[in-house]
């Protein structure tokens, strides 16, 4: 690990000062890009997968972007995408198991499944990905209604109405019902099992409505 | 988590209303906590390394376009 700051630091390059910039900026960027690859994907090693594939996918299309806009709502924007899209591959062309299998954390820091996650993390993986994602960035990484909308690649009263019944439904999961125990915490080194419980319940949801987890009392 | 018990039925509405607002906000900290804890993590070597290969790699395929 790197004791300094993430700010300060600074990549050398011999090219030309605009792509040096551009690539100072992304650095500057990385941290929040980590962040919200984690609120996606739950673990830590497929979030930085993600969070290094958007920086790729970045910079080869750097030149699409305008200097002068949001920067970082450009950068969240490739990442979701690149979240759904691999998402979706994985789900055509693997099978539950081995989807699983790989994604079974390999220890140390990566154990954010088990007993690690808090209650507020592992009631995150029981909302719709609409919701979730919604409550994220308005309620965590201080995006605008409007630029979650775009990030979202939807309409503004729809991030409202998703973050509105984020939380409601946050609330309800936290201190409620029931809803959290096919989540719970798995029997030490159980990660599988948990695994496949949370692709179970996230499976319907990509027919279903975004609201269909909330589950009243 | 105690929630349950101190926001019972019997009590007014506003009251009520207050402590979800109070419960509501709690979360959102909690929620915010999450995202920056990882924010506030040191960048990954490997991170480090990906951008200053993205250069490399640009050099090599400049290369054999221009070769």
């Amino acid at each position: 690990m790197v004791a300094s700051s993430p700010m300060r630091q600074h990549v050398e390059t011999g090219k030309d000062s605009g792509d040096g910039d551009f690539k100072n900026e992304l650095l500057a960027l990385i941290p929040f890009l980590r962040a919200f690859a984690r609120s996606l994907t739950g673990n830590q090693e497929g979030a930085d997968d993600l969070a290094q594939e958007t920086l790729v996918k970045a910079w080869q299309s750097r030149a699409t972007f305008i200097p002068g806009t949001n920067l970082k709502a450009w950068l969240f924007t490739i990442l979701r995408n690149q979240f759904y899209s691999d998402r979706r591959r994985a789900w055509r062309q693997a099978p539950w198991d081995q989807d699983a299998a790989e994604r079974i954390p390999g220890g140390g820091e990566d154990q954010v499944f088990s007993a690690q996650l808090s209650d507020t993390a592992r009631a995150l993986r029981v909302l719709s990905d609409e919701q979730r994602e919604a409550l994220i960035l308005v309620g965590a990484g201080g995006f605008s209604y409007e630029d979650a909308a775009a990030i979202c690649k939807c309409a503004v009263g729809t991030v409202k109405s998703r973050v509105a019944r984020a939380r409601k439904a946050l609330m309800e999961i936290l201190d409620g019902d029931d809803t959290l125990e096919g989540v719970a915490r798995p029997a030490e080194g159980d990660a599988a099992r948990e695994i496949m419980a949370q692709l179970d319940r996230l499976a319907p949801n990509e027919s279903g409505e975004p609201g269909g987890k909330r589950r009243p009392k | 988590m105690q929630w349950d018990n101190a926001v019972s039925n019997e009590e007014k509405p506003n009251e009520k209303s207050r402590a979800i607002r109070a419960r509501q906000r709690a979360i959102g900290r909690e929620l915010r906590r999450m995202y920056d804890d990882v924010a506030q993590e040191p960048i990954p070597d490997d991170f480090l390394d990906l951008l200053r290969k993205i250069d490399d790699a640009e050099d090599v395929r400049a290369g054999k376009k221009v070769s």
